[in-house]
């Protein structure tokens, strides 16, 4: 019997079997940002275990609320950079070099095909892009990550979505995860490994993998984990170029990480992607999806661009080719957080913060900031915003406010209509 | 602190209630888990519920439905029913990160079918609910105005030895 990519991942990882169904595993990678961690550091220095298993293998960066907005956020961005020069901690990113966590990481190299990765953030599924196992965990299971290296999950089920057909013109990854959860709903993988397959995904861009793994946890999935292929090495050539002797012989050993061809999956659904249009979110749970067409002239206070799921230079060029010598209207608020300081670079050197300024957005430095309600775009009661970001819950970006999740190009077109709008191709 | 399994019930009779509206991210710059304690499900969107009021206030068990617990994987969470002296819930379904949490504190997550969840939340409309806990046994107990109920429910050997360790910190410490 063949087995899932997770199932390959695990077995390769396993530390032991404390009890049946539990499995411990060996991890690759704890990342840690500045609002889970201090609690997990506080915690092991009380029990006097302020160690770290392995200071390569820990990453850590400011992201949450960057620079810090008041002295409490100071206090816990304070916590984590102390922690991370006094135990050596070498890839840390401050203030002038930080972006949000789900971002930076990989565009620094960190995440490779077959690796184990656990952050106290849910969204670290996103990492699943490179054909990893990549989980969020909570500040106890980040603790024990940090002082052992290890993690305990249930033995993980795998359910296999294909994404077939091609998308149409004007459908990205964004409108492809929500039409998905839609479809399966916000509990619809609990517990389980969501493995995406298909042309869709085949033809995908590693940012669009991305935007597609980081929502798994959006239908309770564990980890979104797609297939290492040609484009996963084209991405990570320039930090892997010096351990193989060719691309091919980097995607020979990474494609051991591929499913079997016999895998025993849960459940396989398969979706048909060539007939879907955009995608936008109208409750407060992210599988309260409709076709944009069916929303479009909904009033929104505010447009914002950015977050782990889509502040990339993918989705920034995408928003720019649609905002090019236009105004939004004066009635919204545009906001775009480029993801980290090298999406922001790439975006100046190549005009398009300046059709954004010219626009009339606000460009703020990297940070998750308003996707959480944290600064930088916090809404008001009974305020709506049109969002590029991940989670619509209720108050997600301020107490009494609502939000549409969307991709950044129905963003775009929202922002210049000054209510929910279809971009024009 | 030792953990007390059991006692008043509050009813939150709804799916799919987030962290978000167990502890807003707002609050999420405090570094200790007492000063979470007043914010305690600030935000649930529930008809009639009152986060000041007193059912909450005396509460020890939360008896919900499915997917509790979705959303962030903030331990922030289980923390602020902690400090609440809730150490129990039971619910149709949780999310993953959120149960792993509960008894990574040392904490229980119960699950129970649909149909013993309808009968602790009718018993809850006819008086005070109270549940007790057998956790050698895998058995509650549940009392409202005269009427009894018992219910197994079942613990995987993993989140068992959790739930008597104290927590997950010690019992990997102690064996990786
Ligand atoms: S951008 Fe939003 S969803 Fe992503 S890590 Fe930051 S707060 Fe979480």
């Amino acid at each position: 019997m063949g087995q899932t990519t997770a199932e390959k991942i695990f077995a390769a990882h396993l530390r032991d079997e404390p009890f049946p169904g539990t499995k411990v595993i060996d991890i690759d990678r704890v990342l840690c940002h500045e609002i889970t961690t201090p609690v997990a550091i506080a915690d092991l220095e009380a029990r006097g275990k302020d160690r770290v298993f392995d200071n390569t293998k820990i990453k850590a960066v400011i992201d949450h609320v960057t620079p810090a907005k008041d002295s409490k956020t100071a206090l816990q961005a304070k916590m984590l950079r102390d922690w991370a020069h006094r135990h050596d901690i070498k890839d840390f990113f401050d203030v002038g070099r930080n972006g949000v966590c789900h971002a930076i990481f990989p565009e620094k190299g960190y995440i490779r095909p077959g690796f184990t990765v656990i952050m106290g953030d849910s969204h670290t599924c996103t990492h699943g892009a490179f054909g990893a196992f990549a989980a969020g965990i909570g500040t106890t299971d980040l603790e024990v990550g940090m002082l052992k290296g290890v993690c305990a999950f249930r033995e993980p089920k795998t359910i296999r979505i294909n994404l077939n057909g091609k998308l149409p013109a004007g459908v990205y990854a964004k409108d492809a995860i929500l039409f998905v959860i839609g479809q399966i709903g916000v509990n619809g993988a609990t517990d389980r490994v969501i493995e995406f397959h298909g042309s869709v995904v085949e033809a995908m861009s590693m940012e669009s993998r991305m935007t597609l793994c980081n929502m798994a946890i959006e239908a309770g999935g564990t980890s979104g984990i797609c297939q290492p292929d040609a484009v996963t090495v084209d991405y990570l050539w320039p930090f892997i170029s010096g351990e193989f002797a060719s691309k091919k012989a980097a995607l020979t050993e990474y494609g051991k990480w591929c499913a079997d061809a016999d895998a025993a999956y849960e459940k396989v659904l398969d979706f048909d992607m060539s007939q879907i249009g955009p995608q936008v979110t109208y409750g407060y749970k992210p599988d309260c999806v409709k076709p944009v067409a069916e929303m479009v002239g909904t009033p929104v206070d505010q447009v914002y661009i950015g977050s782990c799921t889509n502040g990339r230079l993918e989705d920034l060029r995408i928003a720019a080719k649609i905002l090019k010598g236009k105004k939004i209207v004066d009635s919204v608020r545009g906001i775009v957080s480029p993801a980290t300081p090298q999406v922001f670079q790439d975006a100046l050197k190549e005009g398009i913060i300046d059709i954004f300024m010219q626009a009339g957005f606000c460009v703020t430095n990297p940070t998750c900031g308003a996707c959480l309600g944290m600064s930088n775009g916090v809404l008001s009661d009974g305020e709506v915003c049109a969002s590029t970001t991940n989670r619509n819950f209720a108050g997600r970006m301020g107490k009494g406010g609502m939000v549409h999740l969307m991709s950044p190009a129905t963003a775009a077109a929202t922002a210049l209509a000054g209510s929910i709008a279809l971009a024009k191709p | 602190m030792k953990k007390i399994f059991g006692g008043p019930v509050l009813c939150l009779d709804r799916s799919d209630i987030n962290t978000d509206e167990i502890i807003p991210a707002k609050y999420l710059t405090e570094v200790t888990k007492e000063a979470l304690k007043p914010y305690i499900l600030e935000d649930l969107s529930l008809d009639g519920f009152d986060a000041k009021g007193a059912p909450l206030k005396n509460a020890q068990v939360i008896v919900t439905r499915g997917n509790f617990g979705c959303g962030s994987s903030r331990e922030h969470a289980p923390w602020v029913f902690e400090v609440n002296n809730i150490h129990t819930i039971i619910a149709e379904s949780y999310a993953r990160i959120f149960r792993q949490n509960m008894f990574n504190c040392g904490m229980l997550a119960i699950e129970l079918p649909k149909a013993q969840i309808d009968t602790l939340v009718d018993m809850a409309k006819g008086g005070a609910l109270v549940v007790s806990v057998d956790l050698p046994a895998q058995r509650i107990s549940a009392t409202a105005d005269g009427r009894e109920e018992s219910f197994s429910f079942e613990l995987s050997p993993f989140d068992k030895a959790l739930v008597e360790a104290g927590g997950w910190v010690e019992f990997a410490d102690a064996r990786y």
